[in-house]
């Protein structure tokens, strides 16, 4: 039987991406970063997943604005690393896991959730920065096999708070009924406060960010009863990003063992933060 | 969060965050040759193609004539009020080696370093 081992909730900045791929994560600038990443990782890779099912928003590289769904699902065994304006991330392409991709539209569907299903897919900053984030060097190729699932957080309105905890929760259910016997793990990507336009730009609010990493643990109905004007105002209009992690949280049990947290202001225009919970808690 | 009435009955929501763009649906019809445009450079033929001629690039994708001079100036802050949406309007701005800092530096009034070091202190904060 399907089990959620454990949730990876993270930022998905590209220049966390660009700092691992240019081998700069031991510089001044991005070393306490990437350090307080370390102890997730090494927790991580020693309970590994069969299967990471990756909740993220595509930046313009597999949709455009003539299409825009809420949310979706990759169904591919296969999805290849997208070109975003300066070529290809130098990391490997990634495979799918269609059979548990199938299975989720289908409850889900049924659940009433219409999702949008991608045959085809590339994949972009804010699905590959956080495998980089689960695991630095993959190599040829990555230790577990992914299905995406995307969500509308570009433009207004995106989906409420409310009702991605509560797709979240469908989730939970959906996996609890898949019959083969697959290790899941959950990530939550995006956030944490940023914005990047207006002339509020660089905008960071660090007393919201770290109410909320205890908050998605603690109390996620209050984080999804928040307003998108409240997301755009305590979080920044890109912080509206962190919706994903409520979907994260509705996957997991209500009890959840908070592994290791990190924060950190910036990570380029954006305040970085980082929790691992195991969903394995006894009782 | 204030509600409105428009024309077709339908209730709207509106938020108005100083300095803050919500890119809705209103937006992207305004941009959305705009932001097809950016969009192109996905591929490398195009980022080819817009260099060679850019000016030739934007009539093939029928910009307006304020949205073409955004684009030639690298007018960035034109380019969201005329509804550019960020994550389009930065692919140009890869094309010019440009950073989201120095995009948010641009927006806000100051230099990429500016920008960099308030990032670095923090952020912005709301008064």
């Amino acid at each position: 039987m399907a089990e959620v081992i454990w949730a990876l909730a993270t930022s998905h900045v590209p220049s966390i991406g660009a700092a691992m791929d240019n081998g700069k994560t031991q510089d001044e600038y991005w070393k306490p970063l990437f350090d307080g990443y370390q102890p997730a990782r090494e927790w991580m890779a020693r309970n590994r997943p069969d299967v990471a099912l990756i909740i993220y928003n595509d930046h313009a590289n597999a949709f455009g604005l003539d299409v825009v769904p809420t949310f979706a699902i990759g169904t591919a065994d296969h999805y290849k690393v997208a070109d975003e304006g300066f070529g290809p991330r130098p990391v490997p392409d990634v495979v799918g896991a269609p059979e548990l991709s199938l299975h989720l539209a289908h409850e889900l569907i049924d659940d009433g959730f219409d999702l949008t299903l991608c045959q085809e897919l590339d994949v972009d900053h804010g699905l590959t920065v956080p495998l980089s984030v689960y695991c630095p060097e993959p190599g040829d190729e990555w230790p577990c096999a992914v299905v995406p699932l995307l969500v509308n957080v570009i433009q207004y309105p995106q989906p409420s708070a409310a009702r991605c905890y509560a797709l979240g929760k469908a989730i939970r259910r959906a996996i609890a009924s898949y019959p083969a016997d697959t290790r899941i793990a959950v990530f939550g990507t995006g956030g944490m406060s940023h914005q990047l336009a207006g002339t509020r730009a660089g905008f960071i609010n660090s007393e919201f960010d770290r109410w909320f990493l205890q908050a998605i643990e603690t109390d996620p109905e209050q984080l999804a009863a928040m307003t998108r004007e409240q997301y755009i105002r305590q979080a920044g209009s890109e912080g509206i990003e962190l919706i994903m992690w409520l979907i994260m949280r509705g996957a997991l049990n209500d009890r959840i063992h908070r592994v290791h947290e990190t924060y950190h202001v910036p990570a380029s225009n954006t305040a970085a933060g980082l929790a691992v919970f195991d969903n394995r808690l006894a009782g | 969060m204030r509600w409105l009435t428009h024309n077709l009955g339908m209730p709207r929501e509106t938020i108005d965050v100083p300095g803050t763009y919500v890119f809705d649906g209103v937006a992207s019809r305004r941009g959305y040759r705009l932001n097809k445009l950016c969009d192109s450079f996905r591929q490398a033929g195009n980022r080819a193609a817009f260099s060679a001629d850019e000016s030739a690039y934007c009539d093939r994708f029928g910009l307006s004539p304020e949205q073409k001079r955004a684009v030639l100036e690298r007018d960035w802050t034109a380019m969201l009020d005329l509804g550019g949406n960020i994550f389009y309007v930065f692919k140009l701005a890869m094309l010019d080696r440009r950073s989201m800092q120095y995009l948010g530096g641009s927006f806000s009034g100051m230099t990429e370093e500016q920008f960099v070091h308030l990032m670095r202190s923090g952020g912005r904060r709301d008064d």
